[in-house]
């Protein structure tokens, strides 16, 4: 992206954006929330909920995706991306936590569901398995650390669990990003029928594990243009292929889902919420159906497209769940108020220049020094590896 | 015997002494400016609405299984037997997943305050030891509020409503709304013309949640031996076709399957 614009610009609108975070910083903790959101309480969760959590937590999918992808179903030609992955889950779920830090009422208490336990809440299981992933994320990055600095004894120690902790990410992942739409299960009378569902937690889970192939297929675009580094282009259609597969089910539980609850007529009344729910649908189905074509699928920048329309769709779905679909039976509207969205933007640009600071100190793109014993013997690639970059000539 | 409100709209007379006395019990200011915001907030605990001739009454209902307790993280809520729903503060870490739960919009923040709480009614508990009615019943000049028993209050209900045919509509609302409340309300007009919700369901709200949760140890137990043995297969497939010296088709074949 840095190439529409000289650097500077950017540069400068970093400066300027950390430089409005840190004033909002201070008026949200010494004035407190109701000086820095338009939250009340009718309205209780906002932007920082809808987005920087909800979102972000999505977005950060492809940390456990890949994982898996390659760790578990050893479907070793994904390795070269597993670490940029890795390491955007794990910032992403820092960035998260730092999210909540701002919409807690209270944050020095964020420990308390550690240890002052309600089994019986959703809030309660997703607090710990988000602490525990963020952990796994932590031990899954830390080789990257340890090879950066010869560490060899703990590295062979943390390679030892590797598989037992790649499981366990897979699985508290999928608890939480499953959890996050169960958050809304207990809301049958605030969240809209044209987005409850006692299929929320379902739904979540699926569109999260498209967000994390849409996400694999974003990075490496980027990266490809920023480092040099790409997979090869098969392994990218391979992935739209799949994307387009599970967007399908996704999209036909949905729409079965909304039909066999009624919820359709609801398109009916006049209102914002149609149309909101329309623009989530598009943002969907259009890839999908785009990417069910070999044409389409032959096109890396239009592969690209596609996945930027789902990530749009799929944070459409979640700000509708959140803000959208609450405001009608809550009676007021709620807008975020500048403040909120200097926070959201500043997280977002905190991600990137971390992301490109951490990758130029630590070999992410390169690749580990121990190869795994089983590894697949390369073949010299051929000329196949026309890579992504090929098409995305600068500009 | 669990504690419980009954609140008669048709004989609230909108004077505002209830919410003026919980207003002292919890040291919160209480001034004409106060009375006028029809809303329960940090400032005032339980409101009186009006409705043209009518009133209707606004507070924590204490659901009988109530979302806030369920949703919240740390416990900070507790639904006690003897009927109140409290909340500990010192536990409060303020994500306010109990305001975004519950049916009635019942608790409120402090939104200006740099330690910020949850508050809302708590039914007056510590007076309930001492078996003394609240304060909102003790202050009310016609008796639209009293405390007392839940089913002796179901009781008195059903005795106003069939001594006063055409007087009440024939409802008590919070017997059944989300499982039940330990406030009671009877109306002289149907419910939502005095502002009260009537399209809550009459199931308890944890049990919608509780319908997933219940299934984690089982998707845990499940996940890790299909994972574990998705691994194995891989593995083994990897390694057999390693032996062939084809390693990409194990790719191949990884994806298709
Ligand atoms: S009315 Fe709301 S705050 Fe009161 S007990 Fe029920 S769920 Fe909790
Ligand atoms: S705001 Fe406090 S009381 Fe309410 S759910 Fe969160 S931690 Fe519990």
């Amino acid at each position: 992206m840095t190439r529409f614009l000289p650097k500077t610009f950017w540069q400068l609108v970093f400066a300027a954006l950390m430089a409005a975070s840190a004033y909002v910083t201070f008026v949200r903790f010494y004035h407190g929330l109701g000086s820095s959101t338009n939250l009340n309480d009718q309205f209780p969760w906002g932007l920082w909920i809808g987005f920087d959590v909800l979102c972000g937590v999505g977005l950060a999918a492809g940390g456990f995706t890949l994982a898996a992808t390659v760790h578990i179903f050893h479907l070793e030609r994904f390795k070269p991306i597993v670490r940029p992955a890795i390491l955007t889950a794990f910032i992403g779920y820092l960035l998260v936590i730092v999210a909540l830090m701002f919409d807690l009422g209270q944050p020095w208490r964020i420990w308390h569901p550690l240890i002052m336990w309600n089994p019986r809440s959703v809030m309660f299981e997703v607090g710990w398995c988000v602490t525990l992933y963020t952990t796994v994320l932590a031990l899954e990055f830390a080789p990257v650390v340890l090879e950066r600095f010869g560490l060899r004894k703990p590295l062979r120690i943390l390679k030892s669990v590797m598989l037992p902790l790649v499981i366990a990410g897979v699985l508290l992942s999928t608890l939480h990003q499953s959890s996050l739409g169960s958050l809304y299960l207990i809301m049958p009378h605030k969240l809209s029928p044209l987005w409850y569902s006692p299929l929320l937690p379902i739904l979540f889970y699926i569109s999260a594990i498209g967000v994390g192939l849409a996400m694999t297929i974003f990075e490496s675009y980027h990266s490809s243009r920023a480092f040099g580094r790409q997979l090869e282009f098969p392994l990218v259609k391979r992935l739209s292929e799949v994307l387009a597969v599970v967007l399908a089910f996704y999209l036909a539980l949905r729409l079965v889902d909304m039909k066999s609850r009624g919820a359709f007529q609801l398109l009916e009344s006049p209102g914002i919420e149609r149309w909101l729910f329309g623009l989530e649908m598009v943002l969907m189905a259009l890839p999908m159906l785009l990417l069910f074509r070999e044409k389409i699928r032959n096109q890396p920048r239009a592969i690209y497209w596609c996945s930027v329309s789902y990530l749009m769709g799929f944070m459409a779905h979640r700000m509708n769940v959140a803000i959208t679909g609450i405001e009608s039976a809550s009676g007021v509207r709620y807008t975020p108020k500048w403040m909120e969205v200097v926070i959201t933007l500043g997280l977002i640009a905190l991600g990137f220049a971390v992301f490109r600071w951490v990758t130029a100190l630590l070999p992410i793109f390169s690749d580990e020094e121990e190869r795994p014993s089983i590894a697949i013997k390369v073949k010299p690639m051929p000329v196949r590896n026309d890579a992504f970059q090929t098409v995305a000539p600068v500009r | 015997m669990a504690r419980a409100i009954l609140y008669d709209s048709t004989r609230c007379v909108g004077c505002r002494e209830c919410e003026k006395a919980c207003s002292s019990r919890w040291g919160l200011p209480y001034d004409e400016l106060i009375a006028a915001e029809e809303k329960v907030s940090v400032k005032k605990l339980v409101t009186i609405r009006t409705h043209g001739e009518r009133f209707s009454r606004k507070s924590c209902m204490h659901c009988q299984d109530p979302a806030c307790v369920s949703v919240c993280p740390v416990g900070a809520f507790t639904k006690t037997a003897a009927g109140p729903v409290v909340y500990d503060g010192t536990k409060c870490m303020g994500c306010r997943y109990c305001m975004a739960a519950c049916p009635f919009q019942a608790p409120a923040y402090d939104w200006n305050s740099r330690l910020p709480k949850v508050s809302k009614c708590d039914l007056c508990s510590d007076r309930a030891a001492a078996g003394k009615p609240t304060r909102c019943s003790e202050s009310c000049p016609a008796e639209a509020t009293i405390t007392g028993d839940r089913d002796d209050l179901v009781r008195e209900a059903r005795k106003r409503m069939a001594e006063n045919p055409g007087q009440y509509v024939d409802k008590i609302y919070g017997l059944q709304e989300v499982g039940g409340t330990s406030v009671l309300m009877l109306s002289g007009v149907p419910f939502d013309q005095i502002g009260y919700r009537t399209d809550l369901p009459v199931r308890a709200l944890p049990g919608y949640t509780w319908d997933v949760l219940k299934h984690i140890p089982d998707t845990v137990t499940v996940g890790s031996v299909m994972l574990s043995g998705i691994y194995w297969l891989t593995a083994r497939r990897q390694k057999v076709a390693e032996a062939e010296g084809d390693g990409a088709r194990g790719f191949r074949k990884g994806v298709r399957s």
